[in-house]
C-alpha cells in the first residue's frame, strides 16, 4: 500500500471540479490540475474532453511530462478552434493566477503599476474572455496573503463577482467561478454574495490557519468544516497511471504525504 | 513579365520607416518569422508599434529599443512562462503597452480584416482591460431588441505583417503545413504589406495545391514579398520541419542576464550573416533533429 501525498489529494480535490460538467473541454494548466482534469475523465465523466496542452485533444489523458507510449488523439485543438468553442461556452477551465482577491479577480499581468510595473509577467492572456463566458476554477500551490490578496488584485485580468465593475449593474452572463483548490484546503464562492467559503480542510489544517493565510475574511461551510478526502488505494493507482512520470512528486517542496505529521 | 515576389531580409527591412505598426505572426515560440526579426535589429529602423501574439520576436526588438508601443494579450517563451526581455523594457517603463485578451486581439485583427473600424464583443467587461491607460475603450450599445452594452474591439490595422511560412512559390502561393495556423491568415489580411519568410521556394507546380488546399494559407494578392529563409523561424518552431529549439532558448534567456550578455548574444547570433547564424546555432542536420517538446 502506498501512502497518498498531497499532490495525489489535491489531484482529487481537482477532479471534483469537472465531475458533473458532461460533455466540454477540460483544461487543468498546470500539472496538478491538468492531472485532476484526467482523473476526472477517467473515474467520473468520460465524455470530458482534454488536451495534450498543445493542438490535440486525446482519445485518453495526455500524461504530463515525457511521453511514455503510444497516444490515440481524437480532436483538434488549435487556437482559433479553443476561441470558438470557449466564446460558445463549453470549457472549464482550471488556472493558478498569481493574485486573487475576495470577488474572485484574477491577475497574471502585472505586479505594482500597469505603466511601470514592479514585476512583469504574462499579460492577461485569455483571462478576460474566459471569465466571462465558461466556468473557471483555480489552483494555488501556495496558500498565502501574497496570493490570496486584501484588496484587489493590481490588475484585473479574471472578472469576478464585483458589482462596482458590472456593465450597467448586471453581472456578466458566463460569470461562473466554481473551486479554489490549495495546498491547505478546498473553497468555492457558496458564502452570502459569492462570498468565498472553506468547504474542506486538507487533513492536519485548521480553519485559523487558511484564514491567517488569506487576506480577506472567509465564510465556513459548517462549523465543524469535512476534511478532504484522501484518495483510496484504487484511485492512487488510477493517479500513478495518469502520471507516469511521476511530475506530481515535484509540486510541493519534499512531497508531503496528505496527512500532515502531528 | 513573369510575376516575381522573391526579395532579400534587407529588402523587406528597406520597406520598413520609423513609427510603422508592423504585425508579427506566429504564437510564442511557434512559427516567428525570426530571420526577419534579426534583420530589423541590424537596421536603424526605430519607434516601432509592434502588433504579436508575443515570443522572443517582441523580446528581442524590445532589447535592441526597436519598440515604441506594444499591442498583445502575453509576451511568453511557453516553457521559458517569462520572457526576460520583454520583462526589463516593461519594468523600466520604456515601452508603452496597449494590453488585450487574447480573442480582443483576434478579434481586432478580423476587423481590421475586414475593412470594419471595430467588431462588438462582451470580452473586456469587468476587468482592467477596458480601464488601463493609454487607450479608451468604447462600448455600443445593440440596435436590436436585446439592447446589449458592449465592448467596441477597435480594429488592428497595421502598415506591415510579417509572418513565416514553409513552402511558397515566387508568387507568393503559400503553404502553412504546421498543424496550427494561428491567425496568420488574418495577420495578412490586416495589413497593406505582407512579407513572408519562407523555408523553401519552390515551383508552382511542386507546391501541389491540390493535395494540399488545406495548407493554403491566403491568396497571393495578399503577399507583397517572400524571402527564402531556411529555418528561418530558428529558434521558435516550424513543425513538422523542425521544433523548438529548447537550447537555444535557454542561451537566449541568459543574454538578459547584463548588457555584456546582451551584446555577445548579438554578436555571435544576430550581427552575422544567415550562414554564419545556421553554423553558430550547431548547422541544418541538427536542428531537423531536435526533439518534439511537451507542452
Amino acid at each position: 500500500m502506498t501512502e497518498a501525498t498531497l499532490a495525489d489529494l489535491v489531484i482529487l480535490a481537482c477532479a471534483q471540479a469537472w465531475r458533473h460538467d458532461g460533455e466540454l473541454m477540460a483544461t487543468g494548466i498546470g500539472p496538478l490540475p491538468r492531472l485532476g482534469s484526467a482523473l476526472a475523465k477517467t473515474l467520473y465523466n468520460p465524455a470530458l474532453q482534454t488536451t495534450d496542452g498543445e493542438y490535440l485533444y486525446g482519445d485518453e489523458p495526455v500524461p504530463p511530462g515525457k511521453r511514455t507510449g503510444p497516444i490515440v488523439y481524437e480532436g483538434v485543438a488549435n487556437y482559433e478552434r479553443v476561441f470558438a468553442a470557449l466564446w460558445g461556452g463549453r470549457r472549464h477551465s482550471m488556472v493558478g493566477p498569481v493574485q486573487f482577491d475576495r470577488f474572485g479577480q484574477a491577475n497574471i499581468s502585472v505586479i505594482g503599476s500597469h505603466d511601470k510595473p514592479k514585476s512583469a509577467m504574462l499579460g492577461a492572456r485569455g483571462f478576460p474572455g474566459n471569465s466571462i463566458v465558461h466556468p473557471n476554477s483555480f489552483f494555488f500551490p501556495s496558500h498565502n496573503k501574497r496570493a490570496f490578496v486584501e484588496g484587489e488584485v493590481d490588475f484585473v485580468c479574471m472578472a469576478g463577482y464585483n458589482p462596482a465593475r458590472y456593465m450597467n449593474g448586471k453581472a456578466p452572463a458566463g460569470l461562473d467561478l466554481r473551486v479554489i483548490v490549495t495546498n491547505l484546503c478546498v473553497m468555492d464562492f457558496g458564502g452570502p454574495d459569492h462570498q468565498v467559503r472553506v468547504v474542506s480542510l486538507h487533513p492536519g489544517v485548521t480553519f485559523d490557519e487558511v484564514q491567517d493565510n488569506t487576506g480577506f475574511p472567509l465564510a465556513r461551510i459548517a462549523d465543524a468544516i469535512p476534511a478532504t478526502p484522501v484518495p483510496t488505494d484504487e484511485q492512487l493507482a488510477v493517479i500513478a497511471r495518469l502520471d507516469p512520470n511521476n511530475v506530481r512528486a515535484t509540486i510541493f517542496k519534499d512531497n508531503p504525504p496528505a496527512q500532515r505529521a502531528a | 513579365m513573369i510575376l516575381d515576389k522573391r526579395m532579400s531580409a534587407d529588402d523587406v527591412v528597406a520597406q520598413l520607416s520609423d513609427g510603422m505598426t508592423i504585425g508579427i505572426g506566429g504564437w510564442a515560440t511557434r512559427r516567428k518569422p525570426m530571420a526577419l526579426v534579426r534583420a530589423i535589429l541590424r537596421s536603424d529602423v526605430k519607434d516601432l508599434t509592434v502588433v504579436s501574439y508575443g515570443g522572443p520576436d517582441v523580446g528581442m526588438l524590445c532589447a535592441a529599443g526597436k519598440v515604441k508601443k506594444l499591442v498583445f494579450a502575453f509576451v511568453s517563451l511557453d516553457h521559458y512562462p517569462l520572457e526576460p526581455h520583454f520583462r526589463a523594457a516593461r519594468q523600466s517603463g520604456a515601452i508603452e503597452v496597449l494590453e488585450l485578451d487574447e480573442g480582443m486581439f483576434h478579434w481586432g485583427l478580423r476587423a481590421a480584416a475586414m475593412h470594419l473600424p471595430f467588431l462588438p464583443t462582451r470580452v473586456g467587461i469587468g476587468t482592467d482591460i477596458i480601464t488601463q491607460k493609454g487607450f479608451t475603450f468604447k462600448t455600443v450599445t445593440s440596435p436590436y431588441d436585446d439592447g446589449e452594452e458592449l465592448i467596441a474591439m477597435p480594429a488592428l490595422n497595421l502598415d506591415v505583417a510579417l509572418i513565416h511560412a514553409q513552402r511558397s512559390d515566387q508568387k507568393g502561393n503559400l503553404l502553412v503545413t504546421s498543424p496550427d495556423p494561428f491567425f496568420d491568415e488574418l495577420f495578412t489580411r490586416a495589413a497593406p504589406k505582407v512579407y513572408a519568410s519562407v523555408e523553401q521556394v519552390v515551383s508552382t507546380a511542386d507546391l501541389d495545391i491540390e493535395a494540399n488546399a488545406r495548407f493554403a494559407l491566403v491568396e497571393r494578392a495578399r503577399i507583397t514579398g517572400v524571402v527564402e529563409a531556411p529555418f528561418g523561424a530558428h529558434p521558435t518552431s516550424a513543425n513538422p520541419e523542425y521544433h523548438l529549439d529548447l537550447k537555444h532558448l535557454k542561451t537566449y534567456v541568459d543574454s538578459a542576464a547584463s548588457p555584456e550578455a546582451w551584446a555577445d548574444y548579438r554578436k555571435t547570433f544576430i550581427d552575422v550573416s544567415d550562414a554564419d547564424y545556421l553554423a553558430a546555432v550547431g548547422g541544418a542536420e541538427t536542428l531537423r533533429a531536435l526533439p518534439r517538446p511537451v507542452y
